[in-house]
């Protein structure tokens, strides 16, 4: 069993191309419809559960290994989740590195910026569009928080707590 | 490409590595990519704005979470094998207690804490960090016209349009690079 957790794991790893949103659905369809280890609102509910931690958001493997096979699906999940995309990157650094120099690096590799923050921006969004079924507040605390963490250096920690305070106690 | 004034870049120690990124994963909530530049780049200074920007889209071209990507390849750059592993242990660890207290908690009780407003209030805030890192990454970079382009055209189809990640990645990166490629001059009828 923990070895066909690690396996599962292991596999949606490799294909977690855009990281962990980017993975979900694959991971619903291996975790419920496949191999029936979960049902249709456990899943949903230990995503959430997973959202409420602070941390990667590839995380959520760790807590479906858990409900799967306890501490030991849980360290399986995790180890399959992490290991075979970390050595990828590990072999890509590599290749980096001997690449250097090369005239057309810089430039390729500065091709890839703007895909990345395009998709930091698209995280972002999805994220207020989510908040947004608390009603208008959330909307407001994310402009702010927006206008903050972009145009002043203090710690986003003020945005976090201010959120959280007047999630207290207005949705409270 | 000119660059607002050129930031003085630390190496960290292995300690140095290991503690950073243990307050990317403690302090990342709703995900760690605006923890991970704001520890990097402005706090610790390890790497300037473009040379993270790179490793980040590395680290999203490639399976797994762009910044447990990227904390690979920045602990190997510094510090090997050691610096590597030192820089995920980092990240994952604090995060994975508190997963294994709320996996308890949840068995125990069958439901999330009573605390959902909270939760829903830092996540907003969590929302607005993740664009503002977004807008101020690309104020920094001095982004061209069809870099802004490829910027929002990834976001749309992302946040709007919900087309798969790999979809968007195996599309717009290799137009993305080509475009840029023929900035510098190193292939088309370039070198305007």
């Amino acid at each position: 069993m923990i070895l066909q957790i690690l396996l599962t794991f292991s596999i949606l790893s490799l294909v977690a191309i855009g990281g962990a949103n980017a993975v979900l659905p694959e991971m619903h369809r291996q975790l419920v419809e496949l191999r029936g280890w979960l049902d249709d609102a456990t899943f949903s509910q230990l995503y959430a559960l997973a959202q409420a931690a602070p941390g990667p958001n590839i995380l959520v493997a760790s807590v479906m290994g858990w409900r799967i096979g306890g501490a030991g699906g849980m360290a399986a999940a995790t180890f399959g989740m992490l290991v075979p995309a970390a050595i990828l990157a590990w072999f890509m650094a590599g290749l980096m590195h001997r690449l250097r120099g090369a005239a057309w690096l810089k430039p390729a590799q500065g091709g890839l910026v703007p895909v990345a923050i395009g998709l930091i921006l698209a995280a972002g969004i999805t994220m207020a569009e989510a908040s947004h079924s608390h009603g208008v507040m959330p909307l407001v605390v994310a402009a702010v928080s927006t206008v903050f963490v972009w145009r002043t250096n203090y710690s986003p920690l003020w945005v976090l707590a201010g959120g959280g305070m007047l999630g207290a106690a207005l949705l409270g | 490409m000119p660059e607002a004034p050129p930031p003085k870049t630390v190496i960290p120690g292995p300690a140095d590595l290991f503690a950073g990124y243990l307050k990317i994963g403690l302090f990342g909530f709703g995900g760690v990519a605006a923890w991970a530049r704001r520890v990097i780049v402005e706090e610790r200074r390890w790497l300037s704005e473009r040379d993270y920007a790179e490793v980040l889209g590395l680290g999203q071209v490639l399976p797994g979470p762009n910044v447990g990507n990227a904390a690979v390849m920045i602990g190997r750059r510094f510090h090997g094998l050691s610096g590597a592993l030192l820089a995920t242990a980092g990240l994952y660890c604090a995060p994975l207690v508190i997963l294994v207290f709320l996996c308890l908690f949840y068995d125990r009780y069958g439901q999330l804490p009573a605390v959902a407003p909270v939760m829903a209030g830092i996540a907003a805030g969590a929302a607005g960090m993740v664009i503002g890192t977004a807008f101020k990454m690309a104020g920094k970079l001095k982004l061209r016209p069809e870099a802004v382009a490829i910027l929002l055209l990834a976001a749309l189809g992302a946040a709007w349009l919900g087309l798969p990640l790999p979809v968007i990645v195996l599309v717009l990166g290799p137009v993305s690079i080509a475009l840029s490629l023929w900035r510098a001059g190193l292939i088309g009828a370039a070198a305007r």
